[in-house]
């Protein structure tokens, strides 16, 4: 055995015993933490409301979480080659990474895209791509995530398309796209345009797609990022369920019927390293989610109650050093969002702290959740932690903080007006910072970076060039010779027209696409309507 | 480096990439060390980088990229740091780098490099040491 593997004796430990999210825990906890719990009322049983013990009733017996690995990279050709592989590996859906000029709505020639073409995902510029990126692939019996917010209307109108051109109607096309806008000006910052305007793109998406696409979730509302940006758990399921409440009162001022639309809703949480707070965190959302949908909205229908999640584990957990500790990692926060009851998962790749996941490092991150699927034995019955005092305290504690957020949140005026005011950013911003310092004077050891540290070699990675961006750019100038000119003007000045008034983008949108206008000809025409959205840069 | 004048430092997010999580955290530990920090905040091209540097009479600039695309950035900076006379101003950058693009990072003339993990005393300690 090496020196630096050798068993340390262990110190007596000063260290506070708090969760990473700094809190408290004490030495035990008995019945009269969970005192006034009412089964019925607070839990029930699985598939029964408030859902705090799952929406199903069979859980994982009926059907297992869906293993859903986020992919993307380089070119449209290139990540097709990439989802085939995954499909053929016992992938059950397809999940897309856009690279940033995408996310951004800029074409791949703009000056800010300057080496960023292709590199934190696939380049789609216009349908064209999009024709590339599903070659082969037959949208009428896989479902699809896409990870895009700002321009979500353009992608989905793309995806509508590619459809289209497959024989497979809009009505039979299953899958997510993000669309959570909320979160991108709160934590993940990839916004365009100011947040009231991106709110009617959202609403106006939400509503084409309860017209047309019944199966298809018009939004997936986001924890991940926030948790990402240095969040606690708390204010992860604060700000995320606060976000659903917004969009929620934006369709039902927009005059939609709650339960028209609140079945197609679903949400997106991180699953971080600390065991037992996340799986509480993952029950209070399903509790807060079923009792504010009731209460608040009125909603009849239990499916709109119903909080369905997908769940990534925590990608800032991630260590560049000794990165093959990443898998135990990964594995602890997968079975974490497994006993917290998740309908999706994506596993990180251990070496995702370095770049762009390999394919053997996909592979292990797959065989991840297989393990806990079919090893395991987590899935035989349903919330297998139910009832134990620590877990019901905590879910306890979490709802409650997250409740007092929901409290200054409407205080202000809803979630838009907090945002405006830079509240959530702040509490953040302050969170994350916090978490550093505790890292750097040791109170959390992260094993291999501020503990357990030793000298080792480089590993092979994914590496991409600036070949794609050449590629790319080529591509966009051939297509913008090559396309009906007059069709694509047209369509861009309709487009400028009803964002002006007051109708549904979603049709000036589609039509566009199907003109083979780029997405940065698109984001570009409503930039000129509703002018960018500026941060105040403070830190 | 006399102890009259607080080391500048400008700390900037280039390209398309927000997340900025890291920029934000070493901007706030670096003034919490004493240092006079200008946060430009996001999607800041090469040009306004350099232009705000110019401004703010800046002795380092921190970059943080995670999104793979420093080396075109780091290039275009350097140069324009030439083209402006201002290539005592010293260019460090932190975020996702892969092991083979540090050398040539070097080689551009990046002062420092911090990847994930990095501690914020060591930032702190490598900033001052390029500004001295």
């Amino acid at each position: 055995m090496s020196k630096a593997l050798e068993e340390k004796a262990a110190p007596p430990r000063t260290r506070p015993f708090t969760t990473i999210s700094g809190r408290e825990i004490r030495p035990l906890y008995r019945p009269e933490d969970v005192q006034g719990l009412d089964y019925a009322r607070d839990l029930g049983d699985p598939g029964q409301y408030p859902y705090t013990r799952g929406v199903h009733p069979t859980m994982y017996r009926g059907k297992v979480w869906t293993m859903r690995q986020f992919a993307g990279f380089g070119s449209a050709e290139q990540t097709n080659q990439r989802f085939k592989y995954l499909l053929a590996n016992g992938g059950h859906g397809l999940s897309v990474a856009f690279d940033l000029p995408t996310l951004m709505g800029r074409d791949p020639d703009h000056p800010l895209s300057l080496g960023e073409v292709g590199k934190c995902g696939v380049a789609v510029t216009s349908l064209a791509d999009m024709e590339t990126l599903f070659d082969g692939i037959p949208l009428g019996e896989v479902s699809t995530s896409m990870t895009i917010n700002s321009p979500a209307a353009m992608l989905v109108a793309f995806y509508i398309l590619v459809g289209e051109k497959q024989g497979v109607p809009q009505a039979q096309l299953q899958g997510t796209v993000q669309a959570d806008i909320l979160k991108e000006f709160i934590a993940q910052k990839e916004y365009i345009f100011p947040p009231r305007p991106s709110m009617r793109l959202i609403v106006d998406m939400i509503q084409y797609c309860t017209d047309h696409m019944p199966k298809w979730n018009s939004i997936s509302i986001s924890g991940y990022h926030i948790r990402e940006a240095g969040s606690t758990a708390a204010q992860e399921l604060a700000f995320t369920l606060r976000d659903g409440v917004e969009y929620v009162q934006w369709c039902v001022d927009a005059g939609m019927d709650v339960d028209s639309f609140a079945p197609r809703l679903s949400f997106f949480f991180n699953s971080h390293s600390d065991f037992f707070e996340e799986i509480a965190k993952f029950r209070a959302a399903r509790r807060i989610w079923a009792r504010t949908m009731k209460e608040r909205f009125g909603a009849k229908n239990p499916r709109s109650m119903m909080l369905r999640f997908h769940t990534q584990t925590a990608g800032v957990s991630l260590t560049a050093q000794q990165p093959y500790n990443n898998v135990a990692r990964t594995a602890l926060q997968a079975l974490a969002a497994v006993l917290g009851g998740t309908q999706s998962l994506h596993t990180n790749s251990l070496d995702e702290a370095l770049a762009l996941p390999t394919e053997e490092a996909v592979t292990i991150a797959l065989r991840t959740q297989q393990i806990v699927a079919e090893e395991t034995g987590v899935i035989n019955a349903a919330d297998p932690l139910g009832g134990s005092w620590f877990l019901e305290k905590l879910t306890n504690e979490i709802e409650a903080d997250a409740l007092e957020y929901f409290r200054k949140i409407d205080a202000m005026g809803g979630m838009v007006a907090a945002v405006e005011k830079g509240f959530p950013q702040r509490e953040i911003q302050e969170a994350s910072f916090q978490f550093q310092k505790a890292v750097e004077r040791k109170d959390k050891v992260i094993v291999g970076v501020n503990d357990y540290v030793m000298e080792e070699k480089p590993m092979p990675i994914l590496y991409i060039d600036e070949t794609t961006a050449r590629e790319q750019t080529a591509r966009v100038e051939a297509l913008r010779a090559t396309r009906d000119q007059e069709r694509v003007r047209k369509a861009l000045a309709e487009l400028q027209q009803v964002a002006r008034g007051t109708g549904n983008l979603m049709y000036p949108i589609l039509e566009a696409s199907r003109a083979y206008a780029t997405i940065g000809e698109m984001c570009d025409a409503l930039r000129e309507v509703w002018g960018e959205y500026e941060e105040a840069p403070v830190f | 480096m006399t102890n009259d004048r607080k080391i500048r430092v400008v700390v900037a997010k280039p390209g398309l990439d927000g997340h900025d999580r890291g920029a934000k955290v070493v901007a706030r530990a670096l003034r919490d060390a004493g240092m006079e920090v200008i946060y430009t905040g996001l999607r800041q091209s090469p040009e306004q980088i350099v232009a705000a540097a110019a401004q703010e009479d800046a002795d380092v600039i921190g970059l943080s990229i995670l999104s793979g695309a420093h080396l075109p950035i780091c290039e275009r900076i350097v140069a324009l740091l030439k083209e402006k006379e201002m290539a005592d101003v010293k260019l460090v950058v932190g975020g996702i780098i892969p092991a083979q693009d540090i050398p040539e990072l070097q080689k551009l003339g990046v002062a420092g490099v911090f990847l994930p993990g990095a501690s914020l005393q060591d930032i702190v300690d490598q900033v001052r040491a390029v500004a001295a």
